[in-house]
């Protein structure tokens, strides 16, 4: 198997006022191809801001990622975001739909900004998929929260991502709509080989993934790779 | 994989249109405030603008018939030989006419009026016509030696065609009224109002005397393929030299267009002003807009668009609804100055044509995107920099913006209002001024708003109430909008109230003083012989005489030994023209008079047998004729040249409405020449100014009666048209400013409301967070309104001091009526703003607010 995902002692910290915080504390670990990944630590643990290191939306202190084949350090900002765009889908704790697009337009964005022409036929067939085939022109306003997750869900796998990093995909929903939108996170990853990371601090999700990254005070805890 | 090859965006500029639809329809109840401040802002420029090309385009097209001939010659005497061979070489004049000002009697009704009588013989008007009613009175009150007279008089004395006029010693019946002349607006003549009478009759009237102010005219029909400025040029100073001019339809109709052009000029700068407001209005629209999309921008971000991609979506939103605005406000501007003509009509001198001009069109419409973008760029600027972390979690402080790419743009939008002031006013010096002025203005609104600040802060009130100590600590709190609401008001407050104080300096400089000791009659033309006779009416009625002015005409005829036609001749000489060819109304007197001071020299009050009199001249005299204390000038009186020297100089306040004079002799010179007298007076009321006219002009039919009272009724009559059309802007002034505090007062909704609610969740009651909110506004609208209103005193003291040279006593209505509504506009805008704070319960809100 290939290894999509690299991370050598990273580190991480933030100033707040003169005193200067470290967020994450020599990380090192790898992800392989198609693997489900799970980050978990209680509150204020690190997790999303290696999320966010992981997935390039951060620059770390120190430390190199390598993200399916590419050095994140070396990249410019706008270089990231192509990146991002060809190989990573993102879900997230509060959906982070755009309010002024219709749930098909929020999935087909990933794919206009490849210059796809078939964005709207993907997009239908991703929403028809999660269940909101017929969802597509409503604004995400008018939708229940496990709806935007759903739409959330299609927009990540539109761009067919090698990595999709989920964000506590779960936090804003109850449990039976956790659920099915865990569910078809995992489906989604069987069908089209997508590795998948996600970020929680819900255990019982957590052990559903292949293995878990614990994470304490910005350092790896015990066993950093729990192979279950 | 090689990151300089590969990575690429393939979106193309379709797709950004795409996006910036998308979200543009979405967010089109957002963008309300921007569009609406883009609108009012370019309706009041293009309103202005297309009006101006309209008038100056009527103006030129309605040339000819506005001088009713293609060209003129005229001259305050009578034509010499040498002016005679020229309308000879000319092929003669096709109509000649003499006209001058005098006072008229209408037998029927016993009233009488100040007129401008003009003699006319030949087909004058050979452009245009003479509206006269019944119109078969143009063409036969020259057969029926009788008069056409002003429609206006007729009506206000009452007279009918068919009655009759008495000019000087002639008396003659009016064949119709005359409603419009070529080339005259109703406004102009309505001191002095036109009768027309024919041209062999004037001689008859008794009028034309020596000191009679007379204007000869000559009209004439250019033959075909005449080239008029060829002939100015030709002609002109051929006639200069002989006291005559050379007037072609084309260089009056420039004249008169420049003229209007002024006005147009100070309009436009007064509609700039609402633009500009307009901009204040969409920087701080799009400051909201663009806050409340960093987060799709960082989502944007998150899933794979540019820095550039997410900067261009909202660029170009942007950009289009500035052309929506544009084709709007240009639409409503272009609606709007259909008006103007209603409310203008006797200001201008022909009837306006309205028609589209495109140059106008392009202008509103390409001034709708360029103010937009640019007045959006700072703001916009905040996308560059919002990091797409920013999805996974809010951040409260973002990067900073770049400070080098802020100053520049700032700098461009200086560099805007530079050109585009100078695009209005076609002057440098003034566009830097103006410039400045609106820097100055915002900085010291800017350090008054600071200076509260830290003065609220450091002595702050700790002993206060609850409600009166929060909405205090508001003021300073991180976030606040103490700056930008100071500004919003004061600069439209400070707008209004100029307006309203410089039309308070304009005024008080028309004003008539209503002492009993200040004249408010003048009477002109008086010989000599007929003064005792004259003083004798007046005070038989118990009326005082004021003033007894001795008037003597004469010429320049040299100058320090060099005499005027070798100054004429003289191409390097600055002798200023007027000097060389004016008739020169002279006095003496052995004393100064109110409106003069001495500047330079000694007053001689009188002499004796001298060979040099020591004469004094007006400081504007001594400027023209380039002369000083000590230079000698030779003056020709009627034929006998005397010499005089330079003894003083004097400032003379010619804005008082009293006989000043350029010349003034010492006594014991002139008394024995040929004159003419003054003689002013005070008349209580209207009845007995009647009174005295009609047995003034019963008995001394050539003096002219000037009450002064009617004409500050024509002047207030003219300022107030002007007024309409400066507070017509004006309104666009506060509807921007209302945008601009609507659009400050919800940009810090949301963080009230946030404190607010956690008030409220806290225990506080609806009417505690009412009375801090405001109190808060009542504190912004106060110190913004007021600071607006003193440094528009400010400024309107030193424009009556520096331009107008005037008094200037303030009045009240900007204080009285200004402030307290701009207080309760902001207490009104605020709090309804705020009302669901109030109204609704916690929860509700929070939801809303993280939804």
């Amino acid at each position: 198997m290939t290894k999509i995902l690299n991370v050598r002692n990273l580190e991480k910290t933030f100033s707040s006022g003169s005193k200067k915080i470290t967020v994450l504390h020599d990380i090192s670990f790898d992800i392989e191809a198609g693997e489900t990944f799970s980050i978990v630590g209680p509150s204020g643990s690190g997790k999303t801001t290696l999320l966010g290191l992981c997935a390039g939306l951060d620059q770390a202190d120190s430390g190199s990622i390598d993200l399916c084949g590419t050095q994140l350090n070396s990249l410019t900002e706008d270089e990231r975001a192509i990146l991002r765009n060809k190989n990573i889908g993102f879900v997230f704790q509060d959906f982070q739909l755009l309010p002024t697009l219709t749930a098909l337009e929020n999935v087909a964005v990933p794919l206009e900004l490849q210059g796809a022409k078939n964005a709207s036929k993907v997009g239908k067939e991703l929403l028809e998929k999660v269940g909101l085939g017929d969802r597509f022109h409503h604004y995400p306003s008018q939708l229940s929260g496990g709806e935007q997750q759903r739409v959330a869900v299609a927009r990540a796998f539109s761009n067919t991502p090698s990595i999709l990093f989920a964000d506590e995909p779960t936090g804003n929903l109850d449990a039976e709509t956790g659920e099915k939108v865990i569910d078809l996170l995992f489906n989604l990853n069987k069908e089209s080989g997508t590795t998948l990371v996600i970020v929680t601090h819900d255990l019982e999700l957590a052990q559903r993934t292949q293995r878990i990254l614990r994470l304490k005070g910005g350092k790896i805890i015990e066993n950093p790779i729990d192979t279950l | 994989m090689n990151r300089n090859k590969t990575i690429t965006s393939r979106a193309n500029f379709g797709w950004l249109l795409k996006m910036a639809w998308r979200d543009g329809k979405a967010s089109s109840r957002k963008l309300i405030l921007f569009m609406a401040s883009i609108v009012l802002g370019i309706a009041a420029v293009v309103s202005i603008q297309s009006f101006g090309e309209n008038l100056k385009e009527n103006i030129s097209l309605q040339s000819k018939s506005l001088m009713g001939a293609d060209f003129r010659i005229d001259s305050n005497n009578p034509p010499n030989e040498r002016v005679l061979a020229i309308m000879d070489s000319l092929g003669g004049a096709d109509a000649r006419e003499i006209s001058f000002t005098s006072m008229a009697a209408f037998p029927k009704t016993e009233l009488t009026k100040l007129i401008q009588v003009r003699g006319i013989e030949g087909g004058f008007p050979f452009y245009g016509d003479l509206e006269t009613e019944p119109a078969s009175a143009a063409g036969s009150y020259q057969e029926q030696d009788a008069a056409l007279v002003d429609a206006t008089v007729m009506l206000q004395l009452g007279i009918q065609p068919g009655d009759s006029i008495k000019i000087g010693t002639v008396t003659l019946p009016i064949a119709g009224a005359l409603k419009s002349v070529p080339g005259s607006t109703a406004i102009f003549s309505s001191v002095a109002p036109p009768v027309l009478i024919p041209y062999r009759l004037i001689s008859e009237t008794g009028l034309v005397q020596t000191g009679s102010r007379v204007g000869y005219d000559y009209y004439f029909v250019a033959n075909q393929g005449m080239n008029m400025e060829q002939l100015d040029k030709n002609l002109g100073p051929l006639l200069d030299t002989q006291d005559a001019d050379l007037d072609t339809h084309t260089s009056t109709s420039q004249r008169l267009g420049s003229r209007y052009d002024n006005f147009g000029k100070f309009l436009n700068l007064v509609a700039f002003i609402a633009l500009l407001l307009g901009c204040v209005g969409i920087a701080s629209a799009i400051n909201i807009y663009i806050k409340g999309k960093l987060r799709a921008v960082a989502i944007l971000k998150c899933i794979g668009a540019t820095k550039r991609q997410t900067f261009l979506i909202y660029l170009l939103q942007i950009a289009a609804m500035g052309l929506l605005g544009g084709i709007a406000g240009t639409g409503l501007g272009l609606i709007l100055q259909q008006l103007f003509p209603l409310f203008l009509g006797d200001l201008l001198p022909v009837d306006v044509q309205m028609s589209f001009s495109p140059q106008v069109i392009l202008m509103g419409l390409l001034l709708g995107i360029f103010m937009s973008v640019l007045f959006a760029l700072y703001p916009l600027m905040g996308t560059l920099y919002i990091s797409p972390l920013q999805a996974l979690r809010v951040q409260n402080e973002s990067k900073s913006k770049s400070g080098k790419a802020g100053t520049l743009v700032l700098l461009g939008i200086f560099l805007f209002i530079l050109l585009f002031s100078y695009w209005l006013l076609k002057d440098w010096r003034y566009s830097f001024s103006f410039v400045a002025g609106i820097i100055l203005t915002f900085s010291i609104l800017a350090g008054i708003a600071k200076a509260f600040m830290k003065l609220i802060k450091k002595y702050f009130p700790n002993s206060w109430g609850f409600p009166a100590r929060q909405s205090l600590l508001n003021l300073f709190r991180p976030q606040n909008q103490t700056l930008t609401l100071v500004l919003a008001i004061g600069v439209g407050t400070f707008l209004i109230s100029t307006l309203y104080f410089t039309k308070d300096v304009l005024m008080s400089q028309a004003t008539l003083e209503t002492q009993s000791n200040s004249p408010n009659m003048i009477l002109l033309d008086i010989q000599s012989e007929q003064k005792d006779a004259v003083v004798k009416t007046i005070t038989e009625k118990d009326l005082p005489v004021l003033d007894d002015i001795a008037i003597v005409t004469m010429r320049v005829q040299s100058i320090e030994g060099k005499s005027v036609n070798q100054m004429k001749d003289d191409t390097t000489s600055n002798v200023n023209r007027w000097i060389l060819t004016h008739e020169f109304r002279v006095t003496y007197r052995d004393s100064l008079i109110a409106s003069e001071s001495l500047q330079e020299g000694e007053w001689t009050s009188e002499v004796q047998d001298v060979e040099m009199v020591p004469i004094s001249v007006s400081d504007n005299f001594a400027d023209d004729a380039k002369v000083k204390v000590g230079d000698k000038v030779t003056f020709n009186v009627q034929g006998v040249l005397l010499n005089t020297v330079i003894g003083s100089i004097r400032t003379v306040d010619w804005s008082r409405m009293q006989m000043n004079f350029s010349i003034v002799f010492p006594k014991g010179v002139l008394e024995d020449a040929p004159q003419f007298r003054v003689l002013t007076s005070n008349v209580p009321n209207e009845e007995s100014s009647a009174n005295l006219q009609q047995e003034l002009v019963k008995k001394y039919p050539n003096v002219t009666i000037i009450d002064l009272r009617q004409v500050l009724t024509v002047i207030e009559g003219l300022l107030d048209k002007i007024s309409w059309l400066i507070n017509f802007m004006a309104f666009f002034s506060i509807l921007t400013g209302i945008i601009v505090l609507l659009g400050a007062v919800r940009t810090s909704k949301y963080q009230r409301i946030k404190e607010s609610v956690l008030l409220r969740t806290l225990g506080a009651k609806s009417d505690q967070i009412l009375k801090i909110l405001a109190l808060e506004y009542l504190y912004l609208g106060v110190l913004g309104g007021l600071s607006g209103i003193l440094l528009s005193l400010l400024s309107s003291q030193m424009l009556a001091w520096f331009l107008f040279d005037s008094p200037f006593i303030p009045s009240w209505i900007p204080f009285l009526v200004l402030f307290p509504g701009i207080v309760v506009l902001v207490l009104i805008i605020g709090l309804l703003n705020s009302r669901s704070v109030i109204t609704s319960p916690p929860l509700e809100v929070l939801r809303k607010q993280s939804a």
